[in-house]
């Protein structure tokens, strides 16, 4: 892997970008072609083509089984973890094939984030030992006690979970309350600073309150990142996203900027999705 | 439950909402129907309480050995337990007092021996198994375990004998140890591999997610969130050696004096009991009783033990 480009590098606490920048053109961060997975010889994703732009928010949004969540997965190759899986096509980051010849996949998944589900803490480590886990496996690059604990500090702020652990830091990651504990997982994922973070319906398991706040926290991720967030709930996709993808039977049927989608759909099936005609 | 009209709430519920307020009378069916659910109904409730019984019966004799052994033991035994029976070595036969220091002391080397053995490789085979559940290699040595498992441990003594005694030519402690620990094998390997795949995938998805390498994810997160579990099967597997006769007798052989060397013959608790037990004596037969009881508080202990080690480090409900 070569290290001289620009999400290789090792991730430092640095300011956070401010709104300003935000302005600037979205330009393509990470994108797919003719992407197909398999599982055995069930092909799940059908020759997906998505571009996800710098510091925007694309949901993707479908009946269930339709691949959202196992394309999402194939976009950090984590669908190879499962036996039998197979990916076709090519997924690029910063125009870097990630499943080029040579790239290693851990290397891959530190620069590209995900949040599962449900809510997964280490229940072995601490609040602060959990936002810390991507840290500690950077080898020499590895941050110093008082550097990490600052970055635990910012990655639990912008998770928008730092006043309500504070302080307790020390304590079980599974004695908090779910929602609290998927926020954890979002500052996990955000302490490595990725590129991009995935994010797989995060808030399925989550009560409305705890919903909002990782909707909001969603919101205020774009500023400086890129986000991609499977969802079964139009609404939210509505909320949070600035496109929205729609697919069916594992082919992506559109994709555009969520108000014109919801609006003025450009194909008769995601119309007869939104208008809740079926799935 | 039973109606006016003497239906039951079964025939009530087949009335449409249509004859509410004017209840029809029920049918000849209908009320034989009713006094057969009646009847059955009794049956069934004698039945749960028979049920009931036998279990509660069952569940109180399991334990009644357990009980009568300790009243026995204590009864017998623990007039003999005094400080010299920790501290000193057994006396010859027919001479008052002694104790059973050096078989207390064999025993712990035995275990230690035993454990340093047999757990790596036990937790070792576990985690092969948990991680590779499906290939063949994984289900040939599982059933093997198995099998390993049911050896009757005289079978182990004779071939630890066979193959670590005639060779060294001395009964020595490490054979022992090595007898004991290949018997804690299947049992270690067994549980780490239960606890292992207990632990969700989501979590282990996690860590990869996080960029943790497979190996990493295996150790840093799978093993120490199973860690608890794989601790409790090792004491156990621990409290079971303890108490081991018949390995003991072909490999350490027993021994009169103080020794805590691996390359030597060492005395151990059962050992002691069991040439205690077999002697004309009664001062020993007592002695025999004393180490009987002190055997089981080792177990006892080692148990207390486990228990206290699958609690976790954060308390409640951080498991």
């Amino acid at each position: 892997m070569a290290t001289d480009t620009e999400w290789t590098r090792v991730p430092r606490p640095v300011a956070s970008a401010g709104r300003g920048d935000a302005a600037t053109t979205a330009r393509v961060r990470l994108e797919t072609h003719a992407l197909s997975a398999f599982f055995g010889s069930a092909e799940v994703v059908r020759g997906v083509s998505i571009a996800f732009r710098d510091r925007e928010v694309t949901a993707i949004i479908g009946p269930s089984g339709c691949g959202k969540s196992t394309l999402l997965r194939c976009l950090n190759r984590m669908h190879e973890t499962v036996p039998t899986a197979r990916v076709g096509g090519t997924v690029s980051l910063d125009a870097q094939d990630i499943y080029a010849r040579g790239v290693n996949p851990i290397e891959v998944r530190r620069h590209i984030g995900m949040v599962f589900q449900r809510p997964t803490p280490f229940p072995t480590m601490s609040i602060r030992d959990n936002v810390a886990a991507g840290l500690r496996i950077l080898g020499s690059d590895r941050p110093s006690k008082a550097e990490t604990d600052h970055i635990v500090e910012d990655a639990l702020r912008r998770a928008a979970l730092w006043d309500e652990v504070a302080g307790r830091l020390k304590e079980s990651a599974v004695g908090i309350s779910g929602g609290q504990q998927q926020r954890l997982c979002i500052a996990r994922a955000l302490a490595t600073r990725p590129a991009v973070l995935l994010l797989d319906e995060p808030t399925a398991s989550l009560d409305p309150i705890s919903t909002q706040k990782v909707e909001e926290l969603v919101y205020e991720l774009r500023r400086d990142m890129t986000v991609v967030i499977v969802t079964h709930n139009m609404q939210q996709a509505a909320r949070v996203s600035d496109r929205t993808a729609f697919m069916l039977a594992g082919e992506l049927i559109e994709i555009a900027p969520t108000n014109s989608l919801f609006t003025t759909p450009g194909d008769q099936r995601t119309e007869a999705y939104i208008t809740g005609r079926f799935g | 439950m039973t109606l006016p009209g003497g239906t039951s709430r079964v025939s009530v519920s087949t009335a449409g909402p249509g004859d509410r307020g004017r209840r029809k009378r029920p049918s000849g069916v209908q009320r034989a129907a009713a006094e057969r659910a009646r009847t059955t109904l009794g049956r069934r409730r004698a039945m749960n309480v028979l049920m009931v019984g036998v279990t509660f019966g069952a569940a109180i004799v399991a334990t009644l050995p357990l009980v009568f052994i300790l009243a026995h033991l204590v009864r017998e035994g623990a007039s003999s337990i005094d400080l010299a029976f920790f501290t000193e070595l057994p006396k010859p036969a027919g001479e008052e007092g002694g104790g059973m220091a050096n078989a207390m002391v064999g025993t712990l080397v035995l275990i230690l021996a035993a454990s340093a053995f047999g757990l790596p490789i036990g937790i070792g085979a576990g985690m092969y198994l948990a991680e590779n559940k499906g290939t063949i290699l994984a289900n040939v040595v599982r059933f093997l375990s198995d099998v390993l498992n049911g050896l009757p441990s005289i079978v182990m003594g004779i071939f630890a004998w066979q193959f670590l005694v005639r060779p060294m030519g001395k009964f020595t402690a490490l054979a022992g140890g090595i007898a004991l620990g290949a018997m804690m094998i299947p049992l270690v390997t067994r549980t780490t591999e239960e606890m292992i795949r207990i632990v969700p995938v989501s979590l282990r998805e996690a860590a990869l997610a996080l960029g943790y390498s497979r190996w990493r994810t295996s150790l840093v997160v799978v093993l120490r969130t199973a860690l608890p579990g794989i601790v409790t099967g090792a004491l156990v597997a621990v409290s079971r050696i303890a108490g081991e006769t018949a390995p003991l007798l072909f490999t350490v052989l027993g021994n009169q004096f103080w020794s805590t060397s691996l390359t030597e013959p060492v005395a151990a608790l059962p050992l002691q009991i069991f040439t205690f037990a077999i002697s004309p004596y009664d001062a020993q037969h007592a002695l025999a009783w004393a180490g009987a009881l002190v055997l089981i508080g080792i177990v006892l202990v080692i148990s207390l033990a486990a228990r206290f080690a699958t609690r976790s480090r954060f308390g409640r409900g951080g498991d």
